[in-house]
């Protein structure tokens, strides 16, 4: 067989059951072997941008390894967004790639482009592919790094030639990666220290990471929350690790989670990051963040403990592990007599009754939270997946999407890739066929991916949309409101065009117009009955802006409360 | 402060491109940089003098650590290692002069390597600090051209089982 084969015999021995990708002139060998067979389905993007958020979605959806293809040059150059955003969010990536031919490299040959240079900062790992014998060992490898220790993105790039040289396939059994040794084991006595400090403190948080569903930990972690009676937080990249109806769940920390949240963390006596890792949005003003805390810090990643705040007990290894020697052990200490913190417990219980999330009535206007709120209600219970953009609609699918499992909540976090709804919920779709996949959007980032809906009808992968329009690059505006004085600058995309219904339709979907609460409800109700791909264009209050609020620059405990407002001007 | 660390690494295609990538996008601050091979077939030693001014040694440690094709990481502590940096220099000399100008390199047993009409190019061995320290004084005859490696290094024999930093489970 050719190398383009080997490729597809790869993939398939890794078992990879969905790729995204669109073809181009340096990987048509590859698609020539698709086209003689493999059990492998291959959904058409229409924009390498769209696959590789795909693959992001559909990994995240999965816990698997995403798989995204494309040619040379600008099909790679468009998939150098997910990767970097992969690596941000520590997303389990793979992408192939294209290239011209050996003898053509470094000549500024058609469609030639140096990807793996260009994204050398952004993986943790990629291979420009020499010989076709190393096919199958450098597919392997890469699939190894991209899942192992902490997950990210990996690249192979495979010149043309090499696709189309012969080769004597065997997939191997192993790699051979002498420097590549993901911490496996976790070391006793961190946990033992770990655990009697949580034991004793009296106002422990635990704060949960996006690490925390990678590491497939949710379950221990529930376990070690019930059995030390310790309030949990999750980030934006951990929602979901905890079931955010329990009694123990106390919201989100940061820059537009809550004041509850934001106010435990940063007065608490013990601070547990699981998975999680110290950065800004979270902490606001880093030397002001939680300092009377001691700090327990459980990554898989050696490099994150102390990277930003010091850790006083690092415990390093695979979270599933960690967490549930930590459970056990904490679990020994409040068996032999150690008290649960129910009056912190308590405590925060208030702060949640005294800093309530709310929004204004608005008047004639829908309230954007109001959207996110009746879609929650709506939803409970049921299999569903969120996707978001990034902005303020984003924030507010934070606030008022209750996610109950693990995968259940997907968004860019590190990165803030506006764009990447749509199409991580394609990908999303495809991993789960069987849940109904919700993409919550702003206006801005619709227009970023939009194309995708075409793959999402086309290749049966139907999405609901559900769009927060307020004309506005809200975040922008809200920002420019707040702290440029108002001078509103280049934010304003217009309430009328493209007309979102039309253009649904004209994508094959179906477009629905809510321009008021009475017609909201009845338009997600008759979206989620119906199985297809739909584009519910939600006209909302232009003036609302996103609380409660850490301004920039400021510690976390000086949170700004909703205020009404601010009168919009066109 | 200033640290010398030792790199082994798989000797693959762009793994010392990784290694500078790396540092340019974390803000690390490389003084020098020496690469060449090692008794190992396939792997390479960079040496590397890091400022760890504004970001800890362990941190920089750890991130080179987690580079795929990086095998070791080891930190050369001065008074455990051998290090040393080769010098080349091109002076302005008149015949007249070159005599007291041998002569002090002979002192830090430096030789000669090339005569031109006007200049004397010299080899020069030694610590990074005995270098400086010649360096000062050929300066007042006028330097030409200077060019050094970089310091390499490795663990004396009576070091304690080299101060391996990466030694995190």
């Amino acid at each position: 067989m050719n190398g383009a084969d080997a490729i597809l015999r790869s993939l398939e021995a890794e078992g990879v059951e969905v790729m995204f990708g669109i073809p181009g002139g340096a990987i048509m060998p590859t698609y020539d072997a698709m086209a003689r067979g493999t059990t492998v389905r291959h959904v058409l993007a229409r924009h390498e941008q769209g696959a590789g958020h795909m693959a992001q979605g559909y990994a995240r959806a999965s816990g698997k390894v995403g798989v995204g293809i494309g040619t040379s040059g600008p099909g790679a150059t468009n998939l150098v967004t997910p990767i970097a955003d992969a690596w941000m969010d520590s997303t389990p990536l793979v992408c192939i790639t294209g290239q011209v031919r050996s003898t053509l490299i470094g000549t500024d040959a058609f469609q030639e482009c140096d990807i793996t240079g260009i994204t050398m900062p952004i993986v943790k790992h990629s291979w420009l592919v020499q010989n076709v014998k190393d096919i199958p060992a450098v597919i392997k490898a890469a699939f190894h790094v991209a899942s192992t220790g902490r997950c990210g993105p990996v690249l192979v790039d495979v010149p043309r030639d090499i696709q189309e040289a012969e080769l004597d396939f065997t997939y191997p059994e192993t790699v051979d990666l002498p420097g590549w040794r993901p911490p496996r084991k976790v070391h006793p006595l961190q946990i033992r220290d770990a655990a009697e400090r949580i034991a004793k403190a009296e106002k422990p948080v635990l704060y949960v990471g996006g690490g925390t569903i990678n590491g497939d930990a949710c379950d221990e972690l529930r376990t070690l929350a019930e059995v030390g009676e310790l309030p949990v937080v999750t980030t934006l990249m951990g929602k979901g690790a905890f079931p955010e109806t329990h009694p123990l769940f106390f919201g989100w920390p940061g820059m537009h989670g809550t004041k509850w949240a934001n106010i435990a963390m940063n007065t608490c006596d013990v601070l547990v990051a699981i998975g999680s890792r110290f950065d800004d949005p979270v902490t606001g003003k880093l030397t002001a963040f939680a300092p009377g805390a001691t700090v327990i810090h459980l990554d898989i990643d050696p490099a994150e403990i102390s990277k930003l705040r010091d850790a006083d007990i690092p415990v390093v290894g695979p979270l599933k592990k960690a967490v549930h020697e930590l459970a056990i052990a904490v679990g020994k200490h409040r068996a032999a007599g150690v008290p649960g913190p129910s009056a912190w417990v308590r405590r925060i219980e208030d702060l949640r009754d005294e800093f309530p999330l709310r929004y204004g009535s608005g008047g004639e206007w829908l309230k954007p939270q109001k959207v996110v709120e009746t879609l929650q209600e709506l939803t409970a219970g049921d299999d569903v997946i969120v996707t978001t953009g990034v902005g303020q609609h984003q924030m507010w699918a934070m606030q008022y999407i209750l996610t109950e499992k693990p995968r259940n909540f997907i968004t860019s976090g590190g990165l803030g890739t506006m764009g990447y709804g749509i199409p991580a919920a394609i990908g999303a779709k495809a991993a789960r066929p069987e849940a109904t996949v919700v993409c919550i959007d702003g206006d801005g980032c619709f227009q970023m991916t939009a194309q995708e809906l075409t793959t999402a009808v086309i290749d049966d992968l139907p999405i609901i949309v559900v769009l927060v329009n307020n004309g506005y690059l809200g975040m922008v505006t809200q920002w420019q409101d707040m702290f440029f004085d108002g001078r509103r600058s280049h934010v304003g995309l217009g309430a009328d065009v493209p007309d979102y219904v039309k253009l649904a339709e004209a994508y094959g979907g179906v477009g629905m117009l809510v321009e008021s609460e009475a017609e909201l409800e009845p338009a997600l109700r008759e979206a989620l009955s119906l199985n297809r791909t739909v584009v519910i264009d939600c006209r909302v209050d232009p003036a609302e802006q996103c609380f409660p609020m850490i301004p920039s620059g400021a510690a976390a405990i000086d949170m700004v409360e909703y205020q009404d407002p601010v009168e919009a001007t066109s | 402060m200033k640290h010398t660390i030792s790199v082994l690494l798989e000797d693959k295609p762009g793994a010392l491109a990784r290694i500078a990538t790396m540092f340019a996008r974390r803000g690390f601050n490389i003084d020098s940089l020496a690469v060449g091979p090692t008794e190992r077939p396939g792997v390479s030693c960079i040496t590397l003098r890091v400022d760890a001014e504004h970001h800890s040694l362990e941190q920089i440690e750890k991130q080179i650590h987690k580079l795929v094709n990086v095998l070791r990481v080891t930190e050369l502590a001065p008074e455990e290692a051998v290090e040393r940096e080769l010098l080349l220099l091109k002076v302005g000399a008149d015949p007249e002069r070159r005599a007291e100008l041998v002569s002090t390199a002979e002192a830090f047993k430096g030789r000669v390597v090339d005569l031109g009409p006007d200049t004397v190019t010299f080899e020069l061995t030694g610590t990074p600090e005995e270098l400086d320290a010649f360096e000062e004084l050929a300066r007042p005859y006028g330097i030409k051209e200077l060019v050094r490696t970089g310091r390499v290094g490795i663990a004396r024999a009576s070091a304690r089982k080299a101060s391996r930093l990466s030694a995190i489970n």
